[in-house]
């Protein structure tokens, strides 16, 4: 076995090689950039070599520069990860001439694989299921007819240089395939310049369905069962499980089984995947096959209990794979949700910055619960904009699917994090939904489900009433603190009454508590209770409460007169009042927020670079606005719809806080 | 006998009723809740004691004599927050306007001398129309004699004021007297003269809410500490404040039980100073960390943002915190941020309320704005409140402690007790690329000597060490150990007693 292994890579997945390297007793050697001094992987590594400043493209990507780090540590072999140098082949020919062992596959199935035509070629020839469809160019509508009728409809007529959608047109008999051929024609010639048309099968009801296979030097090969990978936010992986919730055994094996065929056709060795489209009868069509380690490999290790690191390195050092198909089984459910800093509220903008707080629920191994968490970030670390803004990837495994949702949902409550903006609010939102829930999702989801974007969860009212006794209990604690101060007049004190009033979401609910030494009980005005417990003090940020039996857990911050409490993807302002209180709080004036959908505001905090617009000019939809620099990178701010600038209200130079406004609309 | 006690009862309701139910309905109309009900939200709940409710005005004037309503348009009295004393007085818009005339006056200022004689803070709620125009000098004498009071009872006890209606005219200078001010948006204003006179006097069309409203003191003038969003929130806002305070000047300040471990680790603390000595950093995330239970009550929030203010608990113990934000214009000091700095200083130390210092100033901003508009003596104020303050001083440097600017920050030379480095501390007359450019001037044009010289000054300076061995700085201390480190230091200074030379009093370069 390998003494020492160097990872060609950064974060979490550099983090996860090392703890199965760690394990099995080879040292591991980390390279970073300027911008990972201080990061994770580098602490972890037993050493750690800097390869240049923060780009890749000039640090990690650099192979002379990760190949000076391997003569420099000794490295026997290189772990690359995913993304950077993971398909790279002139990497794998690089090691391969200084005689270090690549951890993945050689060179010449990175190389046939990392070819869309080739590789689909190729899949063919080994009889993979691949997406009918007509190659070369078409002439005429006539011939755009015959091949669609060849292929069997409905079809895709697809402009060769096409690209988000332009171009592109769908058609259910031939009529359609007429019309469609000419106007992709025309918009293709339009759009692009070229004007070259092809027709493939249209795939409905998509998902997205992946084969992981792990093949030796020595002729084996083997499936591991398949991820599904269908919710996605414009092709970025969102949240993976393992089964999928789709399939049956037979087409799982006749996937698994084309899938090991592909592999073994290209003299494949170590851990790769092959992705397919799968239509809603279950027909499947090779889409292209990943020769590396997946980001989502996590779900398979925790139904399989195979470590697919472990496996890389020792087909790597050219041990023959001791598991055959016949091990390989399906043990229990699990799901991966992925947090980016990407703010769900501004449309999923990247959000790069402190980590004042990160706290992911504990990891836990027991016999019907897993919480596994691969990140590679810390509390006060940074998430930089020079990289993936992957935070972390939490796994969940549990004996059934329902289980491993519901153990996510209290995963997601639990896992703090601050400093910047993230989509955990999101994730929680998808763990509820019920088209999740039932496992009937497609690669549209995301797009369907959330057309408008994402603006926050509204609550149920079982999870509004669970939520309110907790505020009521948590209350009661602080407010009794309150009363403990030093400097009370003896004889009158104050006493904390049992009458609360407690407002949410746009409810309010009378509630009497009473409370005893093990915790409270507490009554609606239509006499139904709810038995809280909890060890909450004053302070925490996360309260773990079991409400009926039921946990709960809840992020709390202290806001005037009550708490901000967020909960299952929701964000409340949680108010808790004597009857008194409430009642002249109601004669408050409720503040509309000021109306900003005739301004334009600013995104981020940054510099203004330019000003494309005058006052009085006549904005269309689209047309750049003004340009803000915020950490280096330049974003145009386009307008949403058409408009008359009415006010302007910064000049280039200026340097803006988030949500300033820069320019109004008549 | 059940006659006499019934119209007690029927009396008591008739002056509860204030300006009766029309006016009560126009006050809520308005947003604003009334005097009692205001009372009632500042205070435990049945805890509040009136003091002269039938109290009625003696005026004749211009038919006075018809309209003498109980309670002259002023509730007063005392009661508790969270079982602590405090008197308060609530101005009642709905009688007369709450109008200031000689007897509202007088019950002012009984409340005061009690709570002077008895050492418990004064929370005044204003919403008034002014002085009673139909009295005369004797409204006039009134908001004197309130005045002298203020003045009399500052340092004494704390005094709190409330802006929840119009305060203009003569009557912005008793709340201008006390320790704090808080403002309710959109409903309260102060002005010394109103929009007409300035539109007749200077030709300046403009607003009350432009002129005068919470926004304006909070931002421009900094004339108020904070602003709410409405009457609920403000006067929750002041019972969390009183929780910080101490009664009195002879009391120590106020200690509640706290659920947060003294000697938590905050590994996160270790790298907070970005690598890049000009990129900024968010001081208030270390004020959290360090606070129990991250709770901080920030004073003037909105105003000179590149010094924070507040007060946050260390050991259930109240705090005073002053802060350098890096965030803002550097952290540097100026004009606003020393008086900001200065009267919050002065406020802990007349209270007994011990003070922490975190340090990160690159020096006093510069220019001719700063220098006609008296930097000098603004500064001295600071360096003048800090070096008198005889109250626990705890200062930390996290990064930069540049020129005059260090000296002022609550430095060893000031008396400090404690005073804390990290060790990315840069303790030093100035920047190394400003020193080196004056100490090697006749090498500028070779930049290469120039970026050695600057190398050479940043290796000598650029840490803590150059003073901690002079002792002028105490220890060296772990960020991730700050909490625990602070907190034993307050622990320490808990006896602490210094006095200042007799003097009838100083003379700070007001």
């Amino acid at each position: 076995m390998f003494d020492k292994i160097l990872i060609a890579n950064r974060g979490e997945i550099a983090c996860r090689v090392i703890k199965t390297a760690r394990r099995m007793g080879i040292k591991t050697v980390a390279i970073y950039s300027d911008a990972d001094r201080n990061a994770l992987h580098v602490e972890m590594a037993d050493e750690a070599v800097h390869i240049g400043p923060p780009p890749a493209n000039q640090s990690y990507i650099v192979i002379d520069k990760v190949m000076d780090a391997i003569r420099q540590t000794g490295a026997q072999a290189v772990h690359p990860g995913y993304g950077f140098l993971s398909e790279n082949a002139k990497f794998a020919e690089a090691l391969e001439a200084e005689g270090v062992a690549f951890i993945g596959p050689p060179k010449g199935a990175i190389e046939a694989m990392g070819d869309k035509i080739t590789s689909k070629k190729i899949a063919q020839e080994a009889n993979v299921s691949t997406v009918p469809g007509y190659m070369g160019l078409i002439e005429d509508a006539d011939e755009a007819v015959k091949i669609s009728n060849e292929i069997g409809y409905p079809v895709m007529i697809k402009a060769s240089a096409g690209g988000g959608g332009k171009g592109m047109r769908i058609a259910w008999n031939d009529q359609e395939a007429r019309e469609g051929f000419h106007s992709s024609k025309n918009e293709a010639a339009s759009s692009f310049g070229d004007d070259r048309i092809f027709i493939e099968k249209f795939v409905t009801q998509p998902r997205h369905i992946e084969i992981q296979v792990l093949c030796d030097a020595h002729g084996n090969g083997i499936w591991l069962n398949e991820r599904e990978c269908s919710i996605q936010r414009r092709n970025q992986k969102v949240v993976e499980e393992a089964p999928s919730p789709f399939l049956d055994p037979e087409t799982r094996k006749a996937m698994g089984d084309q899938s090991v065929a592909l592999a073994k056709a290209v003299g494949y060795t170590s851990a790769g995947t092959v992705e397919f489209i799968v239509d809603g009868d279950k027909n499947f069509y090779f889409l292209e096959m990943n020769t590396r380690l997946q980001v989502e490999h996590p779900v398979t290790e925790l139904i399989t209990g195979v470590d697919l690191v472990e496996q890389m390195i020792r087909v790597a050092n050219g041990e023959p794979l001791s598991i055959t198909q016949d091990d390989v089984k399906i043990n229990g459910w699990a799901i991966e949700n992925r947090l980016y800093a990407e703010d769900p509220y501004r449309n999923f903008l990247p959000s790069i910055g402190r980590l004042t707080a990160y706290r992911p629920p504990a990891e836990v191994v027991t016999d019907t619960s897993i919480v596994r968490n691969d990140t590679g970030v810390y509390e006060g670390g940074e998430i930089s904009m020079y990289y993936d803004p992957m935070i972390a990837k939490l796994c969940t495994w549990a004996p059934t699917r329902k289980e491993a949702i519901e153990d996510m949902r209290v995963a997601l409550d639990s896992f703090e994090i601050e400093g910047i903006g993230h989509n955990l609010p999101f994730l929680s939102a998808v763990m509820d939904h019920p088209k999740f829930i039932s496992g009937d999702m497609t690669t549209a989801f995301i797009a369907e489900e959330y057309p408008e974007g994402f603006d926050g969860v509204t609550l149920d009212s079982d999870a509004l009433k669970r939520i309110a006794v907790s505020a009521a209990a948590m209350n009661r604690v602080a407010e009794i603190r309150r009363t403990r101060v030093s400097g009370r007049m003896d004889n009158h004190e104050r006493t904390v009454g049992d009458e609360w009033v407690v407002s949410l979401q746009g409810e309010s609910f009378d509630l009497h508590i009473e409370a005893d030494h093990d915790g409270s009980t507490v009554f609606f005005d239509d006499g139904t209770s709810y038995r809280v417990t909890s060890d909450w003090t004053p302070g925490d940020s996360l309260a773990t409460l079991m409400v009926d039996g039921t946990p709960l857990v809840l992020k709390v911050n202290k806001i005037t007169g009550g708490f901000r409490i967020r909960n299952r993807g929701a964000d409340l302002n949680v108010h808790v009042r004597t009857p008194r209180q409430a009642e002249l709080a109601k004669l408050m004036p409720e503040k509309v927020a000021p109306d900003t959908s005739k301004m334009l505001l600013c995104p981020m905090p940054g510099l203004i670079v330019k000003v494309d617009v005058e006052v009085g000019d006549e904005v269309q939809e689209g047309q750049a606005l003004c340009t803000v620099e915020a950490m280096k990178m330049e974003n145009i701010l386009r307008a949403e719809k058409k408009g008359v600038v009415s006010q302007i209200n910064a000049a280039a130079g200026d340097s803006l806080a988030v949500d300033e406004v820069i320019m109004e609309f008549e | 006998m059940k006659d006499i006690l019934q119209e007690l009862e029927e009396r008591r309701s008739q002056a509860r009723l204030g300006g009766g139910q029309r006016r009560i309905d126009s006050q809520h109309a308005k947003g604003k809740l009334t005097a009692r009900e205001r009372i009632e939200l500042l205070l435990d709940e049945d805890s509040f004691e009136e003091f002269d409710m039938f109290k009625a005005h003696r005026c004749v004037e211009f038919g006075m004599e018809e309209n003498k309503p109980a309670g002259d348009g002023v509730i007063t009295g005392w009661g508790t927050i969270n079982g602590r004393m405090v008197y308060v007085f609530s101005q009642d818009f709905t009688v007369l306007g709450g109008s200031v005339s000689e007897t509202h006056a007088q019950k002012i200022c009984k409340i005061m001398d009690m709570a002077v004689q008895n050492g418990a803070p004064v929370i005044g709620l204003n919403d008034s129309g002014g002085a009673r125009i139909q009295e005369g000098v004797d409204a006039l004498a009134g908001y004197a004699e309130i005045f002298q009071r203020n003045i009399m009872a500052s340092g004494v006890v704390p005094q709190i004021s409330v802006i929840m209606g119009p305060c203009a005219g003569g009557a912005v200078y008793s709340p201008a007297m006390t320790d704090f001010i808080f403002m309710v948006k959109d409903t309260s204003y102060m002005f010394v003269t109103g929009p007409d006179v300035v539109k007749t006097v200077t030709n300046e069309h403009v607003t009350a809410e432009e002129l005068g409203g919470a926004s304006t003191h909070t931002k421009k003038s900094s004339v108020a500490d904070g602003a709410f969003e409405n009457d609920v929130e403000a006067l929750s806002e002041v019972r969390r404040l009183v929780d910080f305070l101490p009664l009195n000047n002879r009391e120590k300040p106020p200690v509640r039980p706290f659920f947060d471990d003294p000697a938590r680790i905050e590994s996160s603390l270790d790298t907070l100073i970005p690598d890049n000595p000009n990129m900024p950093y968010d001081m208030k995330e270390l004020i959290l960390k360090i606070a129990d239970e991250g709770d901080f009550y920030e004073i003037q929030e909105d105003f000179a943002g590149n010094i924070v203010t507040g007060f946050i608990r260390i050991e259930g113990q109240s705090v005073g915190v002053v802060a350098n934000q890096p965030m803002v214009l550097a952290g540097c000091l100026d004009i606003d941020a020393s008086r900001k700095a200065a009267r919050f200083v002065r406020f802990c130390d007349a209270f007994e309320i011990p003070i922490l210092t975190l340090v990160d100033v690159p020096g006093f901003l510069p220019g001719t704005s700063q220098e006609y508009g008296g930097v000098i003596k603004h500064g001295a104020k600071l360096l003048f409140a800090y070096g008198e303050a005889t109250v626990p001083k705890v200062t930390l440097i996290t990064r930069k402690a540049y020129g005059g600017a260090y000296d002022v920050m609550a430095s060893k030379h000031l008396r400090g007790d404690f005073n804390y480095a990290w060790p990315t501390a840069q303790i030093a007359v100035m920047g190394a690329k400003g020193a080196t450019e004056i100490l090697y001037r006749s090498e500028l044009d070779d930049p290469e000597k120039t970026a050695k010289r600057t190398e050479d000054y940043e290796d000598r300076f650029a840490n803590p060490f150059v003073a901690a061995e002079r002792g002028f700085i105490d220890e060296v201390i772990q960020p991730k150990s700050t909490r625990r480190r602070v907190a034993r230091a307050f622990a320490s200074l808990r006896n602490k007693k210094l006095t200042n030379p007799w003097k009838k009093h100083d003379n700070i370069p007001l």
